[in-house]
């Protein structure tokens, strides 16, 4: 697989451009000489005088960094985003019903569908959920799907983010510095806006609000403060919502309701958008030395006097180990067949399997069953002896840790480098709403990987960001 | 309004005014200690800048030796030391990062852009004509941000919070300018103060960016009795504490209205104006300077306590 050369976005095999890159690639050629790197210079003094920061886990504390964004836009044409939105739906509407059923009469375990043993004794299953009904049984209401390119009918869906997935700002804002910077070429394409978002966030909130609720619902989007590495987003989603931000100190639970600290007393509170971990939501339920959450929060929770958004425990069904299961759980909820493939994954715990692991760790993908961001993960073909050494003794003294994939070769989009416009790979987050309906905003994050040859987009690993085009017809 | 929101407005508020002042306070120890002649005299005007600025028992556990160097480091530059125009700058951008969603624009992009610019200067490039030209930058990264404030802020509670967190500092940075002096405004025997009280004076004016203005008003010498008038009674100074305290006052009152009803805060901050209205410049003489400063300190300590309880602050 890693063979083959990687699938180019703008160019076919002959060298001709393919066609949603055609304006694109008369506009580039019209820029003078200095152009883009101005381009890119007013980028980022852009991103850095609005604050559109990260904080780097591992380096000081308190340091923000920007997240390099690519003046290139990546485009994708109507037809191929009919194809993967309907795709996506397919999957997060099964998810969901997986969810529900896992969370109460478990069909699925007792169909033999999917191992009961990996669902129970696994960490991200959520005992405390058994039986609660959540509003209009929805558990995840805003996910984000991670999507990558293999060919030009080719999409693969590498993770379904359920818990609480990032970067959607980036999306928003992405699409502002592009107007700002280049509006010509809005003028020219007709492209998808992404603008709606934080108002079809709202909506989808409103329409998950406890059923006790009267009149218009408060909402609240609930950070772990200020040295989050995400908290830029979760500022901006509460200002572009209207929501307020609110730390766990601004809450507090009594009789059984969530009440914001205001100027004037208590204020009832009816759906928090938490973006704090499951563990930490609630010190009486969960991790008890939890500093962020809310003492008291799963209990009015539980009766049903709250809306969390995402709802604990579904971290089960985008777990990394569940995932292969997928394309069955689609099967057994709605009775069709995946509309988009999964990557052919390897089982460490199977004798045979982990053999041919060990066997080619120079080729194979190695991810942690729990990791994220990029971190404890090994790609065979970009790594040393030494390193794939580690993973060998580290797979061997807990299987169950990891899955292995094939390395894909993640398409590639023209990125503007040091040394003009040169192929980099990306990745596709495409970000889906569940309320009263399942909306996808037509667009999404691009991720690239900036160094030449990287297959590792991670912002945390050096990754950079494009603009996301969705042509109109 | 989150009460969390309100004390972050006011705290950023107040500390982007005690970076104006720190710089303020510095400029003039600086500028006195330049021009001392005495032995050992740069080093009391440093001194005694200090200890206005409550900073001078912090400063002898780190430094021996107050001279130029050493001072900006420490009043400047120096994290452990609270006041600090860094400590200032930073406390205020974080306090901005925790109610971004409540600022304008214009507001966070004021502080955030000092913040970077401040963060990236080496203390030690710091020297000569760049002392001038940094303490001048300060103030004006306090006018930037008031500038946004007072053309781009929703006139609502937050803009109310904001302004008394201001006018608390301030009315608190005077009152401690004053009192760092006191003793050279006493009336004295003699008519005309010597050499050195005029000194004093003008530091004390130049602290409040008074000394001009002064003459404007009074037509009239440095005058003991007049500078505690001017910094203390007069409206239309804008370093007053008579100004501070109205547009307490007038800001509370917009509190009211919003809220409908009057609290706690109200009722300490009527204290704090029964101070300076009950009294004029005699009769603070009268009562002892230095006691009634303190007693405006401890007043307006208490009013904002009272205002953080009526409104929530936590």
């Amino acid at each position: 697989m890693s063979q083959t050369p990687p699938f180019d976005e703008m160019h076919n095999a002959d060298g001709t451009i393919r066609e949603p890159y055609l304006i694109l690639e008369e506009w580039l050629k019209e820029q003078p000489p200095q152009a883009l790197s101005l381009m890119s210079a007013d980028a980022e003094s852009l991103f850095r005088r609005l604050g559109i920061t990260f904080a780097v886990y591992g380096s000081n504390e308190g340091t923000e960094k920007l997240i390099p964004f690519d003046i290139i836009p990546r485009i994708i044409s109507a037809m191929e985003w009919r194809r993967l939105s309907k795709g996506i739906e397919q999957r997060v509407r099964a998810l969901n019903a997986f969810l529900y059923d896992i969370y109460h009469r478990q069909e699925i375990l007792k169909a033999g569908r999917v191992p009961e043993k990996l669902i129970l004794n696994n960490s991200a299953f959520c005992p405390e959920m058994m039986g609660l009904d959540p509003t209009r049984g929805v558990y995840s209401h805003i996910i984000g799907v991670d999507i990558v390119r293999v060919g030009p009918d080719d999409f693969y869906v590498l993770e379904d983010n359920l818990r609480t997935p990032s970067g959607v700002s980036y999306m928003l804002e992405n699409r502002e510095a592009m107007l700002q910077l280049a509006p010509e070429l809005f003028q020219r394409f007709k492209v998808a806006p992404v603008d709606s978002y934080p108002e079809t966030l709202r909506r989808t909130m409103e329409s998950v609000a406890p059923e006790n609720t009267k009149g218009a619902p408060n909402l609240v989007v609930l950070t772990p403060g200020i040295y989050n590495s995400a908290y830029f987003e979760h500022s901006f989603l509460a200002d572009q919502m209207g929501a307020e931000l609110c730390e766990g100190q601004d809450l507090f639970v009594e009789d059984g309701m969530v009440y914001m600290r205001t100027t004037t007393g208590p204020e009832r509170v009816h759906v928090i958008y938490r973006r704090i971990d499951d563990d930490f939501l609630d010190p009486l339920t969960f991790r008890p030395d939890s500093m962020l959450g809310v003492p008291g929060l799963f209990d009015a929770y539980r009766a049903g006097n709250v809306t969390l958004v995402n709802a604990p425990g579904t971290g089960i069904a985008d777990d990394k180990a569940v995932y292969t299961y997928v394309p069955e759980i689609i099967e057994f909820y709605l009775g069709e067949k995946a509309l988009l493939k999964n990557v052919p994954t390897y089982n460490c715990t199977n004798d045979e399997e982990r053999a041919y692991v060990l066997d080619h760790l120079e080729e194979l993908v190695v991810k942690e069953v729990h990791g994220s961001g990029g971190y404890g993960m090994l790609v065979g073909p970009a790594s040393t002896k030494q390193m794939r050494e580690e993973f060998r003794k580290k797979i061997l003294a807990r299987p169950d840790n990891y899955i292995v994939q094939p390395t894909l070769a993640l398409s590639t989009c023209p990125t503007f480098v040091e040394k003009g416009i040169a192929p980099r790979h990306v990745d596709l987050r495409p970000y889906v709403l569940v309320g009263d309906d399942v909306r996808i905003t037509p667009g999404g994050l691009t991720r690239v990987a900036l160094k030449k040859g990287s297959l590792v987009v991670n912002s945390s690993q050096g990754g950079g960001t494009k603009d996301t085009w969705v042509l109109e017809d | 309004m989150l009460g969390r929101t309100a004390q972050n407005l006011f705290w950023l508020s107040r500390y982007i005014e005690r970076a104006e002042n720190m710089s303020r306070m510095f400029e003039v120890g600086y500028r006195m200690s330049l021009t001392s002649r005495r032995e050992g005299g740069a080093s009391e005007h440093l001194i005694s800048m200090m200890q206005a600025a409550e900073a001078l028992e912090s400063f002898e556990l780190k430094h021996k030796q107050a001279d130029v160097q050493s001072v900006a480091n420490y009043m400047l530059f120096d994290e452990e030391n609270p006041s600090s125009v860094k400590s200032c700058l930073l406390a205020a951008r974080t306090n901005a990062r925790s109610v971004r969603t409540a600022l304008t624009t214009d507001m966070w992009e004021a502080i955030n852009a000092a913040w970077l610019e401040f963060a990236a200067i080496r203390p030690r490039d710091v020297k000569g004509s760049k002392i001038q030209e940094l303490l001048g930058w300060i103030k004006q990264v306090s006018y930037t941000y008031r500038g946004a404030l007072l053309s781009t802020f929703l006139r609502d509670e937050g803009y109310a919070f904001s302004q008394i967190g201001n006018f608390v500092e301030r009315a608190d940075n005077t009152a401690r300018i004053l009192d760092m002096k006191y003793y050279v405004l006493l009336p004295r025997a003699t008519v005309v103060g010597g050499d050195v009280d005029i000194q004093q004076w003008t530091m004390i004016l130049r602290a409040a960016s008074a000394h001009r203005s002064y003459r404007h008003v009074y037509h009239d010498r440095y005058k003991a009795w007049n500078i505690a008038d001017y910094l203390i009674l007069r409206q239309e100074m804008p370093r007053s504490l008579a100004f501070c305290v109205s547009w307490i006052n007038r800001t509370l009152d917009m509190l009211e209205d919003i809220y409908g009803e009057r609290t706690a805060g109200h009722a300490a901050a009527d204290a704090v104006t029964e101070l300076i209205d009950g009294n004029g410049v005699d009769r603070i003489f009268e009562y002892g300077l230095h006691d009634f400063l303190t007693e405006f300190i401890n007043r307006n300590n208490r009013m904002t306590d009272a205002l953080a309880e009526s409104y929530n602050f936590y």
